[in-house]
């Protein structure tokens, strides 16, 4: 039976790249998707945009590929990525300039038609429309402060593409997974659009599960592998290997790794990803098919092989998802640091004092919120704190106040508070970093909207020559 | 039979995520032993009890015993979501290792074979 290897690309904007080219040279994959875009990523790639119109795209897909692209190209690997943000038009030029450059060529794809923005901004579009997908509430109570909107289309634009013979493709907002169906549609002939046949959308949903196991890197092979005393078994982290799946026509699937490659991929390391931003495991939503996990079979053959089976599929419905981000204030973040003896009172009378400036000085903001990493940032309440001796036997102890505020000059003004207090306030401080550090804060509003509204205008467009 | 209490992460391992407000967690039993245990104390109610006293959210959870695993998903944990977020871990990676703190109560002999019963997954030669 024909089968396809398939090979994770990045995780992130700003994952490691040398995995993938021990996926490339020693993997034996024919394809790499690679996810640029975690859910806040849009908003990161407004702020480019909104500075340089040219920008809006995950810049590191270039340097990315000006490595892998020599080692793609000598063994026909083709690449799928939704590095292109809210530009892919401007990811590809980048590309295809930086590979004109080293006297490259490539046949790049372009794939778009995502952005919902102006549905969002339409203030005609009716009230029940666009609702928060988890409280329901209506999108003009942000309407006037969105700055994106994108729709998570599915794999039907990349398999299109790499059906006309694109040596890259690149996205933008698409649903993670479909970066990694799309190959396996194209590859193994499976039937995409319109599936209704049991078989059909079960290997779907098998190719859909393949997806969300490779989409973000190292955490399908052993990477932030959460777990007290076992996560010391993973080798040799610093040459971790990514997943790297096989994939058969009838839709069975194999987890492995490149060889010699760090990283494990077993029962334990393959399921933590499985269940990995899941809601429901019985129907995790895509725009190319329903999966329901509650079938799924990972039979652990050891040495880094996990086999995949029993995905289930249901057709997917009306309705892509969205996730929107809206303007939602500003905050400034100091950290400041006290030591032995007294530190844990002294910290807490510091920030007494910050808090009394802010009231004097009647800065406006809506809370002042305090942590003390190494102590509870991490587990909040849930945290033991020792008792208050022990605190002031500590040998330091670390503050952040954070400053949310509505007005930036109030976010702009609150890192100036506190260098003063270093000839004026409690002893041996012992670290201050934040005097200028605002940053704006982002609302995110994931929606839904009818698939007829956003897939006509889906488009491929193309780029560059065959190399 | 005496019973002892025990943190989840003596018998288990897990993964937070966020989406928007929410934080979802895969909880993982090595093997079926530790499994029936995690089905029988780690409810919905339970989980959203431990966290009520941090973040007082609705949690909804699935059993999946085809992978020996619990999911539960931890309502408005974000201060409204990772980019509105002031913490320090605006994305709630950290939160798994919070409900692995979790206390359920076993008797000697449930943890005994908890712990004795091989795993499920490979990890290697010379690895239990």
């Amino acid at each position: 039976m024909k089968s396809i290897r398939i090979g994770a690309g990045l995780g992130f904007y700003g994952d490691n790249w040398e995995p993938v080219a021990a996926s490339i040279e020693r993997g034996g994959v024919r394809f790499i998707a690679s996810d640029h875009l975690a859910e806040l990523t849009l908003a990161i790639l407004q702020k480019d945009r909104q500075r340089d119109p040219a920008l809006g795209y995950a810049r590191d897909v270039v340097p990315m590929l000006l490595r892998l692209w020599p080692l793609m190209r000598e063994r026909g690997v083709r690449f799928v990525c939704n590095a292109g943000g809210l530009n892919p038009m401007g990811a590809a030029q980048a590309v295809l300039a930086a590979f004109a450059a080293k006297g490259w060529r490539a046949r790049i794809a372009v794939v778009s038609g995502d952005d919902v923005l102006p549905r969002l901004l339409d203030a005609s579009t009716p009230s029940d429309e666009l609702t928060h997908l988890f409280t329901g509430e209506s999108v003009s109570q942000v309407r006037e402060r969105l700055v994106f909107g994108n729709a998570y289309l599915g794999a039907a634009p990349i398999v299109q593409a790499l059906d006309a013979g694109a040596d890259i493709v690149i996205t933008g907002r698409v649903a993670d997974a479909a970066l990694f169906l799309g190959p396996l549609v194209h590859g193994l002939g499976w039937t995409l659009g319109g599936a209704t046949e049991p078989q059909d959308l079960n290997r779907l949903a098998q190719g859909l599960t393949v997806g969300h196991l490779l989409e973000c890197s190292g955490q399908g092979s052993g990477g932030n592998f959460g777990s007290q005393g076992a996560w010391q078994a993973i080798p040799d982290p610093a040459h971790i290997g990514y997943p790297i799946a096989e994939v058969w026509e009838d839709g069975t699937a194999l987890i492995t790794k490149a060889p010699g490659t760090g990283g494990r991929v077993n029962f334990d390391t393959v399921r933590q990803q499985l269940l990995y931003e899941v809601h429901n495991p019985h129907a995790y939503h895509s725009p190319d098919v329903v999966l329901d996990m509650g079938g799924i079979v990972l039979h652990d053959e050891g040495h880094d092989r996990v086999r995949l089976t029993g995905a289930r599929g249901q057709a997917p419905g009306p309705m892509l998802k969205v996730v929107a981000g809206y303007r939602d204030g500003f905050k400034a973040e100091v950290t400041w640091g006290f030591s032995w003896p007294d530190a844990w009172d002294k910290a807490q009378a510091a920030t007494a004092t910050i808090r009394q400036l802010l009231q004097d000085k009647r800065i406006p903001h809506d809370e002042l919120f305090v942590e003390y990493p190494g102590l509870n940032s991490a587990h909040g309440a849930l945290a033991p704190l020792p008792d208050a001796a022990a605190l002031n036997a500590m040998n330091e102890v670390w503050t952040r106040l954070v400053l949310r505020t509505p007005e930036k000059s109030a976010a702009d003004g609150f890192g100036r508070l506190f260098p003063w207090l270093a000839l004026s306030g409690p002893a041996y401080t012992c670290g201050f970093n934040g005097l200028h550090n605002t940053s704006e804060l982002l609302g995110i509003w994931p929606t839904l909207i009818a698939r007829a509204l956003v897939e006509p205008g889906v488009k491929v467009d193309f780029l560059g020559d065959k190399a | 039979m005496t019973s002892v209490r025990i943190p989840l992460a003596r018998i288990a391992h897990a993964r937070s995520g966020d989406k928007a407000d929410w934080v979802d967690f895969g909880l993982f039993a090595w093997n079926l032993a530790g499994y029936r245990l995690l089905e029988r104390e780690v409810t919905a109610a339970r989980v959203r009890a431990h966290f009520a006293p941090w973040l007082p959210g609705e949690v909804d959870a699935w059993a999946l015993p085809n992978i020996l695993a619990l999911k539960f998903v931890l309502r408005g944990a974000l201060q409204g979501g990772g980019a509105r977020n002031l913490r320090l871990d605006n994305l709630g990676k950290a939160m798994a290792g919070a409900l692995l703190r979790l206390e359920i109560e076993v008797t000697e002999a449930e943890l005994e074979e908890a712990l004795n019963t091989p795993r499920v997954a490979w990890w290697g030669e010379g690895v239990a």
